[in-house]
Parts: structure tokens; sequence; C-alpha cells
């Protein structure tokens, strides 16, 4: 139970914004470990319960391997979870990853993305959330605190779907969301009580009704368990194109399902970005449309499931895609831009990687500027280069 | 208590694949009698788990559940707070091995100890990785060969002795600590009827005899529980709040040997090693008893 809140609009960071989308959605059990740049949202959640705002369980556990651990017991006996972490915190919990997926326990667990040692360094960078691509979670990107709040309580939504089942990580970036204020519209408590409804399992332990869950299982049914992970997963496509278009309706604010689009209708080449690179991006969209460069943007809402529908259809009319990546996959390229290419095998155009903004440093709007350059030249057939390392000390681009 | 008394209900189902004379059945099976239906059962890895059930085969008829190896503390923790959200007084207990709780266990163990989550810890004890094959573990005692401390020409068997567990826990001062044998059945039975009613984290210890690990025969699982006991290798005392308030003396101290010699982990011992091991024993009787052996 909660107490009652009023819609309001506070003026919140980033990590404030996932803690209240996380009490406001009703979780019953929370398990954390502090890590910056994620600890607000552990301390912002201890204040919701030590000052009644929310009576759930918290418990302060002694590492993020015990949070995930205990996120999955208590959700397999029925309660709705929240947790949340970043960088080695989310490698320590990679093993539970996988498990919390594969007994197909509908978690949320904002991820604030943090750079993973070595060398240590705390700034924004995805490769703490994007190596976790085949642990079985949905895994999506916020560009603000806005969409951090909503996309929170949205992730219950998706989750609990019974055609979905899986937990899900909305991500923010470190510092850049989650230590910035902004003006944010939370709705009332009765609003997301109503939206989400009680958390209702498929199946949990019950002396009642005893089952076993996560038992040791031989060859003979493993297989099958993945096949159905795999179509939970190209479900959540459909799922989740449902859930932002009802969400548009009951709350007033629309994300567009899996990516959002802007001014790609005549765009002669379009880059693909993600998290908040995606406001700056905009800004140069515009510059350069002035200018008469008919350029276009594609704001990559979700990296599991991956979009590739969508992406399809977008190039069928556009002459180049870029790729924006903030983590690289050592030997072959950036996460995004490998998903993309497979999305798109058999299409002509040119498609390019750029890496920029790694281990947190700034992307300016002189290093989108860059990428949308050689992006046209790419489509008159001037460039052939595939990574492109934006911004990196004694490389060329 | 009443031995008589006890409920003829077997929670722990025989059709199980444990091997013969493996300690752990008899306390699962026993332990499960005064826990009764309204419990839930978590295993981490462990031979239990394997034997326990294998899809779609199950000996136990209360909920039972597993994640991984390293977390029992975490996930005893997790089931307990989701129940006690929905009013429940369900019984929740992890049965880890020694593997489970002396090694990789440990940080999440402590963890739930210290936050005095409203659960029950055992862990069984039989003294080496047995699921994997008869690795050594913290608990594993001085100089017994398994497969990763195999008694060679140069080093023979394990050089360090056995990690003092309960006492560990005992340091937690949760509101109970036990350790138990199940060739003291009465004393084995109350201890567990004291834990199941006490509120708050309770740590039970059992010493397991494993005749695959230790290389004995089958039969003799519960003499070689006593022998335990009665050698000053494995003591039996229960604790509340860090306060001990009761230990078990034998009546006749056996020499280290006798307990040593019916198994084939110790089948290479030296008269040195023999006399090394007294001395971890008399040290260890002296400090519980506060007397010479």
């Amino acid at each position: 139970m909660i107490q009652k809140l009023e819609r309001k609009k506070m003026v919140i960071t980033g990590d404030y914004a996932a803690a209240y989308g996380g009490m406001i959605s009703g979780a019953e059990v929370v398990a954390a470990y502090p890590i910056t740049p994620q600890t607000l949202i552990v301390e912002d959640f201890a204040t919701f319960v030590n000052d009644g705002i929310t009576d759930a369980e918290f418990i302060m556990v002694e590492s993020e391997h015990s949070a995930m651990s205990a996120c999955i017991a208590a959700q397999a006996a029925g309660a709705r979870t929240f947790t949340a972490t970043s960088s080695q915190g989310l490698a320590l919990m990679h093993e539970m990853l996988f498990i919390a997926a594969s007994l197909r326990l509908p978690i949320v667990m904002p991820v604030v993305n943090r750079t993973v040692a070595a060398p240590i360094g705390i700034w924004c960078e995805y490769n703490d959330s994007m190596p976790q691509r085949d642990t079985g979670w949905m895994q999506m990107s916020c560009e603000d605190n806005q969409e951090v709040l909503d996309m929170v309580i949205m992730s219950y939504k998706i989750a609990e779907h019974r055609d979905v089942l899986l937990p899900i990580m909305p991500c923010l970036d470190a510092f850049i969301l989650s230590h910035t204020v902004e003006p944010v519209e939370a709705p009332s408590s009765d609003e997301v009580a109503q939206y989400l409804g009680k958390y209702e399992p498929v199946a949990k332990l019950d002396t009642e009704n005893p089952m076993a869950i996560g038992t040791f299982a031989p060859p003979e049914y493993i297989q099958e368990l993945r096949y159905h992970n795999h179509m939970a997963m190209e479900n959540a496509k459909r799922v989740i194109r449902e859930v932002t278009r009802d969400f548009a309706r009951t709350f007033g604010h629309d994300y567009h399902g899996l990516i959002e689009e802007y001014r790609c209708d005549d765009a002669d080449v379009v880059l693909i970005t993600i998290g908040t690179v995606t406001g700056t991006a905009r800004e140069v969209v515009d510059e350069l449309r002035e200018r008469g460069k008919k350029v276009g943007l594609v704001k990559l809402r979700f990296y599991r499931p991956f979009p590739r529908e969508e992406l399809q259809k977008i190039a069928e009319r556009v002459g180049a895609i870029g790729v924006y990546d903030r983590a690289v996959s050592f030997g072959s390229g950036g996460p995004m831009f490998i998903e993309t290419r497979h999305a798109l095998y058999g299409h002509s155009i040119p498609i390019m990687n750029f890496l920029a903004g790694i281990g947190g440093r700034d992307v300016m709007k002189k290093d989108v500027e860059k990428m949308f350059e050689m992006l046209l030249e790419a489509k008159e057939g001037k460039t052939s280069k595939e990574i492109v390392w934006i911004g990196t000390r004694g490389v060329t681009p | 208590m009443n031995i008589k008394d006890l409920s003829d209900e077997i929670l722990f189902t025989p059709g199980h694949t444990a091997c013969a004379g493996c300690g752990a059945p008899p306390i699962v099976r026993n332990i499960m009698k005064i826990f009764g239906k309204d419990t839930i059962i978590y295993t981490p890895a462990n031979c239990l788990l394997v034997f326990g059930g294998t899809y779609p085969y199950l000996a136990w008829k209360v909920p039972y559940f597993h994640e991984a190896f390293e977390n029992t503390g975490a996930c005893i923790s997790g089931v307990a707070r989701a129940l006690r959200k929905q009013g429940k007084k369900t019984l929740v207990v992890g049965i880890a091995g020694d593997g489970g709780t002396y090694d990789i266990g440990i940080q999440a163990l402590s963890g739930a100890a210290e936050r005095n989550e409203d659960v029950i810890y055992i862990c069984y004890d039989n003294e080496a990785y047995m699921n994997t094959g008869i690795q050594r573990s913290g608990s594993t005692p001085y100089g017994a060969a398994t497969t990763t401390t195999p008694a060679g020409t140069k080093i023979p068997g394990k050089l360090d002795h056995k990690k003092d567990m309960a006492e560990i826990m005992r340091a937690h001062e949760v509101p109970y600590v036990a350790t138990m044998s199940i060739a003291h059945q009465r004393d084995f039975l109350e201890k567990a009827k004291k834990a199941r009613d006490v509120e708050g984290f309770r740590y039970l210890h059992i010493i397991s005899p494993c005749p695959t690990g230790w290389r004995f025969d089958p039969s003799l699982t519960i003499e070689m529980s006593r022998k335990a006991v009665d050698s000053g290798m494995w003591t039996l005392f229960e604790a509340e709040y860090g306060e001990i308030t009761n230990i078990y003396k034998p009546k006749k101290k056996i020499p280290v040997k006798e307990y040593l010699m019916g198994q084939g982990r110790f089948r290479h011992f030296t008269p040195e090693m023999v006399e090394e091991l007294q001395r971890w024993v008399d040290h260890k009787w002296k400090r519980i008893y506060g007397e010479e052996p």
C-alpha cells in the first residue's frame, strides 16, 4: 500500500524519477545495494519507506548479486518487486539476470548506465547494460527524466503482460539524467493503480498449492523453455507498441513504441541515436534542415527486443543510415550497429557506425554534425568507411 | 518431546536418487516432520538439489525453489519478505551444503543473519563438494584426501583445518544457532522444534556423513555421526543471541584415530598427521568445555 499521492509537477533528478516510478507502481518488495550513480534511487526509496509513503518491504542486501537473488525470490513468492543498479553492480548481477528471465519473472530494474572498469570510471557508457543482451531481459533507454518516470510505470505494464512475462531494465544516462533535475509530471497514485492493476502471478510459491520453481532439468525440457523465452521477447514488440499507445491515451505522453522518428519522412539519411545524445541530435537535425540538408533522426528506445521491423521500413526510403554507439564490442563494432546491420541484411544502402561519448565523454553538436556530414558523403558514394571513432585522440574519423 | 508423537506424514518422499547411506535424506525427512506442510524450501546447488528431484520428478511435498549456488541467504530473505507482505506465517527454510555455506555462500548468509531475517538456514555438512565429485571445501578436515587435495607423494591431502562455521554464525548474535547430528535423534528433533518456534534468523548446522566422499561402508552413517561427536571432531551446542545455552558433552571421549580409521579419506594418515588432528581436537575441546581433554 502507498499513501494517496496527487497528480503533480516536480523538479527532480532521473534517479528520483526512477525511485518514484517504482514506488507509485506499487512495488511490494525492494532489494537493492547502492552504487554510484544509482545511489540516489536507493536513498530516495529508503526515504519513501521511512516516511511511510510506501509500506514496501525494503531489503538492504549486502551486494547486487543478493539484490537480484532476493528480488527473484520475492517475485517467485508472488510480490511485485523493484531494484536498481549500475555498472559493476550490474556485472556482479549477471549470473542472476539469466535466472530472472528464464523463470519468467517480470522484475523492473532501472539501470543507470555507467562505465565498467578498467579503468574505473563513473560516467555514462553502455558497456554495462549492453553486454546483458543475451540474458533474456528487455532493455530500453530513456532520453529525459519524464521518460524515466513514465517508462518505469510502463515497464510493469509490459513485463507483467501474459504474452511477455519477462524482466525489464529501463536505462538512464549516468549524471546527465541520474543527477540532473528536470521538471517532471507525475500521475496520481490512483491513476497508476488503476492503470497497472494488482500483480497476479501465473505461478508462485504457496503452501496451499505446492509447486517447484527452478528445479534441475535434463535436456528433454530446456530447449522448449528457451524457445518460449525467445517467442516472449518477440511478443514484447507488439505489447510495447500497444502499451505506449495506451499510455499516451491515458497519461498524455506518447513514446511511439520501440523507436521514435524525428523528421524522417523525406530524409536522405538518418542517424539512429540512443539515450540523451538524442536531444543534441534533434537540434543538429533542425539546424541542418535549415541549411537545406535532408537529414532525419531515429531515437532507438528498445535494444531488446530490437525494433527490426521498424528499422527495415525506414531503410526502404533513405539513402544511408548511421548508428551511434556509446559502447563497443571489441573486434566487431558498436552493439547497436551490429544489431542494425543484422536487421537490415539485404538492404544495399550504406550503414555506418559512429562511436562517441565512450567513458562518458561529452558528445557535442559538432560531433553529431560530423556524423551527418559523413552519412551524406556515404550516400553519394564518397566514403566507404564503416566504423568511425569520433573525437578520439590520434584517430582521424 | 515424544518421538512416538511425530507426524507420520512424509514431506520428503522415498524414490529420490541419493547414494546409499547418504546422511542428507534422513536429516531432511526428519526435520520436515517437525517443520510441517506450511513450509517453503529453498536449496542452492548441492547434492540435495539433484537427488531431491530432476524434472519432472520431485521428492518434495512442499513448495520448493532453486535459484543458484552462492545466494541462499538472499533467496530465503526475498521469499520471507514477500510472505510477510502477504500476512502469511509460512516457515521459510534454506538447506545448503558446506560449500554453499562456508565458501561461496558466506556473504549472503552473513547479510541475512545481520538483518535478522525471519528464516531458518540449514547447513548439511558433508565436508567437501560432494555433488561435483569430492572437491575440498572450507569445511574439509585437516589431512582429508579429496579430488582437489589428493593424498600425493609430496602433499598428503588438505593442509588446512576445518573452519568453525557455527562459531562464525554465533558471532552474528542471531536468535538461535544449533549444531546437530542424526545419531542424537532426540536432541536433533528438539533443536528442530526450537528453531521452528523461534522468530528471526535461525541457523542449524548438521554433520552429514557421506559414504561416497568419505569412503566408508554405507551402513555406518549413523555410527559415523556418533563417532564425530564422541571424538570431538563435531560438537553439539545451542546458542541464543550469541550466548551458548546448552552443550552436549560426550560421556566418553574417544581418540580421533577411532573416528578416522573407518574412512578412506584418512587412509594415508601418518602417526604425525593423526597427532596434528588430535592436537586440533584437543584445543577445540578445551576451548568449548574449559578443561583439558
